[in-house]
C-alpha cells in the first residue's frame, strides 16, 4: 500500500542513501499469534479482506480446511491446518491440530527488501513493519527469492507484490491490526515487541507447566527476530506447523548476490572502464607505422 | 573465397549484412546492459529510463534477451570458423604484455581474429548461454514460478555474476575497438587499410588479398 508513516522510513530497497526517518519513533511493536489458543475460525482472515477492501476469486476445495489454499496476490493471511499426533504434552498420543495463521513476519532484517531492485518498493519503518509501496513495485518477483517465509505474492492483474502490511495504515494512526481486533480468543495480541516477547514467554511458561515441555516463543534470530511472533506449543519442531521454518534466515545466494556482488561487480566494471581509459592515455593507441601503410 | 577490392588502399572486412547483424546484436546489448545492470545495483536505477522505466523494462528485459541470444548465436556461427585456435595464436599469447604495451614488432603471424578476439569470443558465447537458460528460470511473470525457490535463487545470482563477465567482456571489446586504430572503420563502413590488416592480420591479409591460397 501506499506509505502512511513516510517520515518514518529506516529501511529502504535500493536505496544506498539515509532514507527520511526524521518522525522515528523507535517503539518497535509486533503481532503475538498463540497458536495453543487458536481455533481455526478464520475471522482474522475475513477481518484482513475486509479492512485491505481485498475478495479473492472462489477457489474450490482442496480436501483440507486451508481455505483459500494458499496465500494470494488478495489473501495476505491464510489458516494453515495441520493434524499431527502429539508426542509430547497433554494430548500426547492423541490427535492435535496445529493451526497457524500464514502471512508476512515482518522480519528485522528483511530478506525482500534487501533483494528488491526498485528504490523504494520495499520499506521498513521504525516500528518495525515492513511494508510493500506498491506503486513503486515492478513486477521482478526478486522479493519472493528474498523471502526465508514464502510470503510475497504477485498479482496476475496488476503484476505487483502483495502481502500483509500488519496494517500499517491502522497502526499509523495507533489502531491494532484488523486481524488482532477481530480474533474472538484472543490468540492475536499487538502491541509493543518487548511486552509481546515478555507476553509470549509468561505463556509459553504457562504452557510447559501444563506438559507442553517443548512450548516456545518463535521469533527467529536468523532474520533479526520477527514482528510477527508466535507461541508454539512445540518449539523444538517448528516444521509441524505447516512448514515453518527452524532457523529461518535469507538465503546465502541471495546474500551473495544482494550482498558483496553488488557492490563489488559494479565498482570492478567501473574500474575495467577506468583502467581502458588510462592504458589509453599512457600506452596510446596502436597505429600501424608509416612505413607499413606505405608499404601496402 | 571471394573478396572484393575496395578503393585503392582499402580491404574489405565485414559485408553489410554482417556489420547490420552485428550492430543489431549490438544494440540490443546495450539495452538490456543498462536494465540489467539497473535490476542489479540501485546506482544504475536511472537506466531504466531507457526502456521507458522500472516497470516496462521488467517487461522489455527478457524478450530483448532473448532477441539478443538468437542474434548473438547467428552472429557466432558465422565467425565460428574464424575462432579456432591455432597454434600462431598460442605464440601470439605469449607476447600479450608486448603487445598490449604496444610493443607489436615481430608478433607471430595471426588470422582473422587474434587470441584476444578468440577468448573474448568464447567468454560470450558461454556467458550468453547461461545468461539465457538463468533468465528463462528468473522470467516473471513466465516461467518463475514453475520453478523451486532455490533454483530462482540460484539462477539470480548466476545471471548477475554472467551478465558481469559479459558487460566486462564487452567494455573490453569496445576498448579494443577504439585502441587498435583503424579498427572501428571495419564495422561501421566495412573496410580496414591494407596497412591495418597486414600489421595485425597478416594471415588473413595475405588470404584475402590472394597472396597464398
Amino acid at each position: 500500500m501506499a506509505s502512511m508513516q513516510s517520515l518514518d522510513v529506516v529501511q529502504r530497497s535500493a536505496t544506498t542513501t539515509t532514507p527520511p526517518s526524521v518522525r522515528a519513533s523507535g517503539t518497535e511493536v509486533a503481532k503475538l499469534i498463540d497458536i495453543s489458543k487458536c481455533i481455526g475460525c478464520k475471522a482474522c482472515q475475513v477481518a484482513c479482506m475486509q479492512w485491505n477492501d481485498l475478495r479473492d476469486d472462489i477457489g474450490s476445495s482442496v480436501g483440507v480446511y486451508d481455505n483459500p489454499a494458499d496465500l494470494t496476490d488478495q489473501s495476505w493471511t491464510v489458516m494453515r491446518f495441520a493434524e499431527v499426533t502429539a508426542k509430547d504434552g497433554p494430548m500426547a498420543g492423541e490427535l492435535e491440530w496445529l493451526i497457524r495463521k500464514d502471512g508476512c513476519m515482518h522480519c528485522e532484517d528483511p530478506g525482500c527488501l534487501r533483494a528488491c531492485p526498485a528504490p523504494g518498493a520495499i520499506v521498513k519503518y521504525s516500528n518495525g513493519i515492513v511494508d510493500f509501496i506498491s506503486e513503486n513495485c515492478i513486477g521482478c518477483g526478486y522479493c519472493i527469492a528474498g523471502c526465508p517465509f514464502n510470503v510475497p505474492r504477485i498479482s496476475k492483474r496488476d503484476n505487483k507484490a502483495y502481502k500483509c502490511t500488519l496494517c500499517s495504515d491502522r497502526v499509523a494512526v495507533g489502531q491494532a491490526p484488523a486481524c488482532v481486533k477481530t480474533c474472538p480468543t484472543g490468540a492475536i495480541m499487538f502491541g509493543a515487541k518487548e511486552d509481546m516477547v515478555a507476553r509470549g514467554e509468561k505463556r509459553t511458561a504457562d504452557l510447559k507447566e501444563r506438559g507442553f515441555k517443548n512450548a516456545g516463543l518463535y521469533n527467529p534470530q536468523g532474520v533479526g527476530g520477527t514482528h510477527v511472533m508466535y507461541v508454539l506449543q512445540h518449539a523444538d519442531t517448528p516444521d509441524l506447523y505447516s512448514g515453518l521454518p527452524k532457523d529461518p534466515t535469507i538465503n546465502p545466494m541471495v546474500s551473495v548476490w544482494k550482498g558483496v556482488a553488488k557492490p563489488l561487480l559494479s565498482i570492478g566494471l567501473g574500474l575495467a572502464a577506468l583502467g581502458a581509459f588510462f592504458h589509453y592515455v599512457t600506452r596510446g593507441r596502436k597505429e600501424v607505422s608509416d612505413d607499413v601503410q606505405r608499404g601496402a | 573465397m571471394s573478396h572484393v577490392t575496395m578503393r585503392s588502399g582499402e580491404i574489405q572486412r565485414y559485408s553489410a549484412n554482417e556489420r547490420t547483424h552485428h550492430w543489431i546484436t549490438a544494440i540490443l546489448f546495450i539495452l538490456l546492459a543498462a536494465s540489467g545492470l539497473a535490476f542489479f545495483h540501485p546506482a544504475f536505477w536511472p537506466l531504466t529510463a531507457l526502456l521507458g522505466g522500472g516497470s516496462w523494462a521488467r517487461i522489455l528485459h527478457p524478450f530483448l534477451g532473448v532477441l539478443m541470444f538468437v542474434s548473438f548465436f547467428l552472429l557466432a556461427l558465422r565467425v565460428w570458423g574464424d575462432n579456432k585456435i591455432e597454434a600462431h595464436d598460442r605464440e601470439w599469447n605469449k607476447r600479450l604484455g608486448d603487445v598490449i604495451n604496444n610493443r607489436d614488432d615481430n608478433l607471430p603471424e595471426i588470422g582473422k581474429y587474434n587470441m584476444g578476439q578468440k577468448q573474448l569470443f568464447r567468454v560470450l558465447v558461454v556467458s550468453i548461454i547461461v545468461l539465457l537458460i538463468s533468465g528463462v528460470v528468473l522470467w516473471r511473470p513466465y516461467f518463475a514460478g514453475a520453478f523451486p525457490i532455490d533454483v530462482v535463487r540460484l539462477a539470480a545470482l548466476l545471471h548477475s555474476l554472467a551478465g558481469f563477465v559479459l558487460i566486462l567482456g564487452i567494455i573490453v571489446h569496445i576498448y579494443a575497438a577504439i585502441w587498435v586504430k583503424g579498427s572501428i572503420r571495419a564495422m561501421t563502413r566495412g573496410t580496414v587499410s591494407h596497412g591495418w590488416a597486414q600489421h595485425h592480420h597478416p594471415l588473413w591479409y595475405r588470404k584475402m588479398t590472394g597472396m597464398t591460397k
